[in-house]
């Protein structure tokens, strides 16, 4: 199949692979921010390929994972209410909240669907007439567009029954909390391909610059991911601190101009608490006030009271790097994808979940 | 008789208070249902052995027997319809233990205000897959529930079937060194449900694989290969029959992902929505584990059979040998990866999509 295969090639992989044994002489630690290059790396084993002293870290970029507790409490609020068809992405579902989860709600009879993106929810809310639909809007700048769109067609044909609970967040702050802990052991940034495909990598310069620390935007299969190592370590080797775009086919340094052009008219950017991680400023999108009244948190003004998260689950100390799944206690014994402690361990892009699906007994 | 009000419910109420549609997904959550609820309760020989058939000695003859429900949504779907797939699916499970299917009975549940004439299609449908695959329905029941208490129509089946070949095909006769064979390409029904339910189009249409089996199984005992273990790859896909074998039979399986068949449209459609095909269901493909002495003869027979077939799909639909049972274990399957790697094919915790078959 034509842009997978030639990027799945084991020849060209073991070409990459050698290639960066060949030019490192130092030891360096590398984070993918994107859960969706933790999936691919751990799937495909890529980080067997890599000399012993390349390290891969794995990042805050999984949705599902960084979506902050409360929200989950007021998705579960909302979605229990029963005038209410509560439209969200699979994964969502099995986020624990306080108490329960979503699917919990849905077998006690909640109105839940899944939902491929956000427009069917436009579609559902048109054929429900009488009832009130609730878009969960999770995701990074990458699923922010859709949602945009949403908002302005609903807005164009004044729809009065449909609402969003908006909580869409942004990478960069991010990596920049990852940069200023003191405990981080990130050397170089594989940045995620998706999410440049529509801001581009122009503010990552100034990251680059301030952090001394190189930046290299990469794709998802694992010659993609090979190749965003290479030229990362290329840069450390020769103690540089770059922006690179690996991931030409589908990124411009520019990015995605309408699509940003659609965000900047639908959110603002707001701080926004990050599940494990605290608070991070101008990290969250939020409804501006011209579509506020498209907020699904001013429509159900419902007040949850929000437990605190499984002590025992390190989820922030792995979304930021600085723990590995199987360093967790709680992994593959308390925790579970049957029953997760925490978000890492449910999403597809977990990258608990990720170890505990393909590398069980990495250690056999 | 046991006094069931004394025992308590053996999965824990604080994990699962009721059932969630997991629970039907053929992941762990429904083999945590069967192990610990319905195995322990009914607790009989033979459904100990988790096959998907019972196999029962009765005067002398042995006989299979074997029942399954069909809630699939829609009811028509490209390839197929709930009525084909009822008689299939339970003649495949029939097949799965090497028997010759014989008699089916048929259960329907339907839900008020069901068109007459749908159910007309469906019945046809029927009977057209139980003329093709040479089994008679001789006895049914008919049930009406309440508009909204149903979605439109379920059907259960169960079947008989004559076992008549001495080999002792299941999960316990697995042994390492066994080659997996398997019949065709892989994903085909899962991904044309869900695309004719959620109202996905494609450049191309993809058809469901639902086919009977019972024909091919009965070719491979006629030749004399000596199989260990048959299993059809419904719900949970082949990752998961996998699984279940690999844990039953007590040994680690190896597949090579290079030679495991998809179609590119379901490939695409996989790439896109983020699904694994290995663990889409299927409902016309089996997996054979073979005495590696008769493997490429099974692999011969499969082929051939495959070419007197009129699949519109047939240029994905060929036999392969997919990868080995390596040695014995607790049960375990690993795959080469495309890139040369070894990785864990573990057993999904629910679905990946709801309500296939």
């Amino acid at each position: 199949m034509k842009f997978v295969d030639e990027y799945r090639d084991a020849e060209a992989a073991q070409h990459y692979a050698i290639a960066i044994a060949q030019i490192a002489t130092h030891p360096w630690t590398i984070m993918e921010i994107c859960g969706g290059q933790t999936h691919s790396i751990v799937k495909f084993g890529i980080d067997k390929l890599l000399p012993r002293d390349i390290t891969l870290i794995h990042g805050p970029g999984c949705p599902v994972c960084v979506t902050p507790i409360e929200f989950i409490d007021q998705a579960i609020a909302i979605a229990s209410l029963p005038s209410v068809i509560f439209c969200s992405f699979g994964d969502m579902l099995r986020v624990p909240g306080s108490d329960v989860d979503l699917l919990t709600v849905k077998a006690k009879g909640g109105d839940i669907r899944i939902v491929y993106s956000p427009l069917d929810a436009l579609e559902i809310a048109q054929a429900n007439p009488t009832k009130q639909i609730v878009f969960f809007a999770v995701g990074f700048e990458t699923t922010a567009p859709a949602t945009a769109m949403l908002v302005y067609q609903a807005d164009q044909q004044g729809m009065k029954n449909l609402s969003l609970l908006v909580s869409h967040v942004l990478v960069p702050p991010a990596m920049e909390v990852i940069l200023s802990s003191p405990h981080h052991q990130v050397q170089g940034f594989l940045a995620a391909g998706h999410v440049c495909t529509v801001m581009g990598y122009a503010e990552y310069e100034a990251i680059a610059q301030t952090y001394h620390v190189p930046i290299v935007v990469t794709g998802f299969e694992p010659v993609d991911i090979l190749q965003g190592v290479y030229l990362c370590v290329k840069q450390l080797e020769q103690g540089q601190a770059q922006v690179e775009n690996q991931y030409a086919r589908a990124v411009r340094r520019t990015g995605n101009e309408v699509a940003q052009t659609l965000m900047n008219q639908v959110f603002t950017i707001v701080p926004r608490r990050w599940r494990g991680m605290g608070e991070i400023a101008r990290s969250g999108l939020e409804l501006r006030d011209t579509y506020a009244n498209f907020d699904a948190t001013k429509r159900f003004p419902i007040s949850i009271k929000t437990t605190a998260e499984s002590s025992e689950c390190l989820s922030g100390l792995i979304l930021q790097g600085i723990k590995q799944p199987h360093e967790c206690p709680a992994f593959s014994t308390r925790c579970t994808p049957e029953h997760p402690l925490g978000a890492p361990m449910v999403s597809s892009e977990g990258a608990c979940a990720a170890y505990y699906h393909y590398q069980m007994t990495n250690d056999e | 008789m046991t006094n069931t009000s004394r025992l308590s419910c053996p999965i824990p109420i604080e994990q699962y208070p009721m059932i969630l549609l997991a629970h039907g997904g053929g992941g762990k959550l429904m083999h945590q249902l069967i192990e610990q609820m319905f195995v322990p309760m009914f607790g009989s020989a033979t459904l100990h052995l988790r096959h998907d058939a019972a196999a029962i000695a009765l005067n002398g003859q042995k006989l299979a027997f074997t029942t399954d429900s069909y809630v699939v949504y829609p009811l028509f779907f490209p390839g197929g319809d709930i009525g084909s797939l009822a008689v299939n699916g339970t003649v495949n499970d029939l097949a799965m233990v090497g028997a010759h299917p014989l008699y089916l009975s048929v259960g329907f549940i339907l839900e008020e205000g069901l068109p007459m004439e749908t159910l007309w299609q469906i019945v046809q449908s029927m009977q057209q897959a139980a003329l093709t695959a040479n089994v008679q329905i001789i006895t049914g029941d008919t049930k009406v529930v309440d508009r909204g208490k149903g979605d439109g129509i379920f059907i259960n089946t169960a079947g008989i079937g004559i076992i008549e070949h001495p080999q002792i095909i299941g999960p316990h006769s697995v042994q390492p060194g066994d080659v997996l064979l398997l019949n065709g390409d892989i994903g085909r029904h899962g991904i044309a449900v869900m695309a004719a339910r959620e109202g996905l189009t494609f450049e191309t249409a993809i058809s469901s694989d639902s086919a009977p089996l019972a024909d091919l199984v009965l070719h491979l005992l006629d030749a004399e290969i000596e199989i260990h273990c048959l299993r059809d790859l419904t719900r949970g896909g082949l990752a998961s029959a996998l699984n279940e074998i690999a844990t039953a039979a007590g040994v680690e399986i190896e597949i090579v992902e290079s030679q495991i068949p998809v179609q590119v449209e379901v490939r695409g459609v996989c790439e896109i929505l983020g699904l694994d095909p290995l663990y889409i269901a299927n409902e016309g493909r089996f997996v054979a584990f073979v005495a590696a002495k008769d493997a490429e003869r099974a692999l011969a027979i499969l082929q051939a059979d495959q070419a007197t077939q009129n699949d519109s799909s047939s240029f994905a639909n060929k036999a392969c040998i997919i990868g080995r049972v390596t040695r014995t274990s607790t049960g375990m399957v690993k795959m080469k990866s495309q890139i040369g790697t070894q990785r864990i094919v573990d057993m999904l915790s629910g679905e990946q999509l709801p309500r296939i078959c």
